[in-house]
């Protein structure tokens, strides 16, 4: 059981290279069909894994702290679940929308690496190998941003670039720090080493944190360093669009503040008003900023930075309850997220414009792209019975519960001003009267239809049972975040 | 303690050149002056003073080894930030090269097309 | 004014090229198989060969190495050389249980047969990395090329 760990990086680093071997010599099927089998795969395996306790696979038969070791606990089979089945869907819609860039090979290879890194970012127990991880996927998406090489694209993933390069400069000096005080780059050996020790003001520590909190926060788009998300976010396709805003800023830049924060250094009360802080400023910036523009994928990349505040909030919170609002509203972020970035790839495949004021009355022309939108935007902004609406309440009772009134208050007014934009969403594009662009357009091609209906009704259905869902996956993985001491026995065995 | 500050100063000055200066290649050059500087930085943690490369040769004691030999473990780090600094900047020049192609000039002021 | 079309540089670059090719061929082959033993190993040894095919891109020109080695065997061999690296994970994996578990037998330290797989993941390493680097770069030239041809017509996009 410890060995299939290792295959969720592999199989896709394999499926890549075979790719560009054969590749060459069938450009069109192969790529396409080889990637979506590939996905497939790595979902089977994640069922045979699952709920099976903390699984630990040590590499190369080097015991830790000595050699690199990857853990399988229920918060990395949750997170897996996000990144896998988001990949197989997108990948799924990307067999069609890609046609009109031609060049399946290199977008294939670089999806497929992009997940591999995504993967071991979530698997590893070495920080180390986190950053090599973080790199890998980091540097196949700054490839897949400017992939139709326009000039707008170029511009938007060059500063992408240099921003994420930034972001990880500063976490390897993180690392280094925090070398400096342990002695070794083991996430569970640095845990058990910080609490015998009981070094709660180390100046090292203090500024690890610090620098943590830069870089990672600068992956997973919170302000101030969102500068580089909505122009990225909306000069991608739309499948990197659905992959960065679903996956990558989670994967990237809140679970590893997850993890450290909770299993590896103590989450003190300082570090926890730092949290609420940048979240409630990230909630409203993001809101408001999103609500003034027009081009419909920008609004929706302000809006992933309000929303990854929501859940930065709930992790500063620190109360269990907080923790499960968190990680509940990243599951339901990356669901609805996605829908909305793919039915707006879908809107633009048909239509050529992403401009609100051209479109209009899409409901006839478009009918299953329209309706999985209208889904998309009523769980975006709470409304019940879709899933957005139970992750947004158990954040505010969690808020309500730990008597912090200011969060709270933001917290509702987020809700409003996301209802606001996102009704005037709905009313310029996809109701009202039918501009001369939509009049000739026609329903979605089959595979790109496909993915959009899954994610809608996985929003239903996830917002309908949401008492299974939280029961059965969310309560697992909050019970490991705040059970530092049973992260470093099992890791280490002692 | 001296090198750690020099070190710091040489963070700042490849920070001073990434933020400051309009030309592309210049902010490239900027990235990796910072990358080398992270390096050093954690070469410098395994630094001891009078030490030996950490090279087990055959006519060594062990305990000669561990008591005066610099810490091999950064030095195991820093091979693979290098190699990561490396396919970094290969893209970067890449595509600095197809930004020239698309807007005609190097200077990052006039490539702001995207706003608001 | 146009430059001479001869490929290269001048006369006194292209001797030295040829007398220091072979010496740095040699000297990155010495890193790479003594790299379990000494510093060195896959990555510095891969990046010695590659410099060598751009001295003589640099020296010579771009026609003259890619008829010694094309844009096409290159990338081959690049793929060819990470696939070996992961069919040696996997063997690992169905040995020992666990993945780039180390299976050869370890022979006597201090010698060059010795470290069980760690030689067979150097010559993989060395041959991806020179042969990526040299694609880079080759990729780099030929976009050099269409910027210096639209310049003289001056077209902007």
């Amino acid at each position: 059981m410890t060995a299939l760990l290792p295959l969720f990086t592999a199989i896709p680093v394999f499926s890549a290279i075979l790719l560009l071997l054969i590749g060459k010599f069938d450009k069109k099927n192969f790529p396409r069909i080889w990637s979506v089998l590939t996905s497939l795969s790595l979902l089977v395996i994640l069922a045979v894994i699952w709920g099976k306790g903390t699984i630990v696979h040590e590499m190369g038969g080097w015991k830790p702290p000595f050699g690199v070791v990857l853990v399988s606990d229920h918060l990395s089979r949750l997170m897996l679940l996000i990144v896998n089945a988001v990949a197989f869907l997108v990948t799924i819609y990307s067999y069609i929308y890609m046609k009109k860039y031609e060049d399946y090979l290199r977008f294939f290879t670089l999806f497929l690496f992009m997940l591999a890194g995504m993967n071991g970012v979530v698997l590893t127990g070495d920080l180390f190998n986190l950053y090599v991880f973080l790199e890998i996927a980091s540097i196949a998406s700054y490839a897949l941003v400017g992939y139709g090489v326009d000039a707008e694209e170029l511009e938007a993933s060059f500063k992408y670039l240099v921003l994420g390069v930034l972001a990880s400069i500063f976490i390897l000096f993180g690392i280094g720090m925090i070398y400096s005080v342990t002695g070794s780059v083991n996430m569970a050996d640095i845990a058990r080493f910080l609490t015998a020790n009981n070094i709660a003001d180390n100046k090292a520590v203090l500024m690890a944190v610090g620098l943590f909190i830069l870089g990672f926060g600068l992956k997973g788009g919170l302000v101030p360093f969102h500068a580089w998300l909505p122009d990225a976010h909306s000069s991608a396709p739309a499948p990197i669009s659905a992959m960065l805003s679903g996956v990558l800023i989670k994967a990237l830049g809140i679970y590893p503040l997850i993890r450290i924060f909770y299993n590896v250094i103590d989450m003190t009360p300082v570090i926890s008003t730092i949290f609420i802080v940048i979240g409630c400023i990230s909630m409203i910036v993001g809101a408001l900023m999103g609500s003034g523009q027009i081009d419909i994928k920008r609004l929706f990349a302000f809006h992933s930075v309000s929303q990854m505040g929501y859940v930065i909030v709930g992790i500063g919170l620190g109360t269990p309850l907080g923790i499960i609002g968190a990680i509940f509203h990243l599951l339901n972020h990356s669901v609805f997220k996605s829908l909305l970035f793919l039915s707006s790839g879908a809107i633009e495949n048909k239509t050529g414009t992403r401009n609100m004021k051209e479109l209009g009355g899409l409901k006839e022309y478009m009918p299953v792209t329209s309706g999985s939108a209208i889904v998309g935007s009523l769980s975006i902004s709470g409304i019940p019975p879709f899933n957005g609406f139970w992750s947004k309440l158990i954040i505010i009772l969690a808020a309500f519960q730990a008597k912090n009134m200011w969060a709270a208050a933001a917290l509702v007014l987020t809700a409003f001003l996301t209802l606001m934009c996102f009704l005037k969403f709905l009313r310029h594009a996809i109701f009202g009267e039918a501009s001369e662009r939509v009049k000739g357009a026609k329903e979605a091609s089959f595979a790109m239809v496909f993915s959009l209906v899954i994610f809608a009704v996985l929003c239903l259905l996830v917002g309908i049972f949401n008492g299974w869902v939280i029961s059965n996956i969310i309560v697992p993985a909050q019970s490991v975040i705040t059970n530092k001491l049973g992260y470093i026995s099992s890791v280490l065995g002692i | 303690m001296t090198l750690y500050f020099l070190d710091f100063v040489l963070l700042i000055i490849g920070l001073y050149a990434l933020v400051v200066k309009r030309h592309i290649v210049k902010k490239i050059l900027g990235v990796a002056i910072m990358e080398y500087a992270v390096n050093l930085f954690l070469i410098l943690l395994g630094f001891r003073k009078a030490g030996i490369a950490p090279i087990f040769t055959k006519d060594m004691d062990i305990n000669t080894f561990i008591h005066t030999a610099v810490d091999p473990l950064p030095q195991a780090l820093v091979l693979t930030s290098i190699v990561i600094g490396l396919g970094t900047l290969a893209l970067m020049v890449a595509m600095a090269i197809r930004l020239y192609e698309r807007y005609g000039t190097f200077d990052m002021e006039e490539i702001n097309r995207l706003r608001g | 004014m146009k430059k001479n079309k001869q490929s290269g540089m001048t006369f006194i670059v292209k001797t030295i090229t040829n007398l220091i090719i072979g010496f740095m061929m040699v000297f990155g082959a010495y890193i790479v198989l003594y790299g379990h033993i000494t510093p060195g190993g896959g990555f510095p040894g891969g990046v010695m060969i590659a410099l060598a095919y751009i001295l003589i891109t640099l020296a010579y020109g771009r026609k003259v190495v890619e008829s010694m080695v094309s844009g096409i065997a290159g990338s081959i061999a690049d793929d060819f050389g990470a696939l070996v690296i992961l069919i040696l994970g996997f063997i690992g994996l169905l040995i020992g249980g666990t993945f780039l578990f180390n299976f050869l037998p370890k022979g006597t330290p201090f010698s060059l047969f010795s470290a069980g797989n760690i030689i067979l993941y150097n010559l993989a390493i060395t041959v991806k990395v020179g042969m990526s680097l040299y694609i880079v770069f080759l990729a780099l030239a030929i976009l050099q090329r269409v910027v210096t041809e639209d310049e003289t017509q001056e077209v902007r996009k």
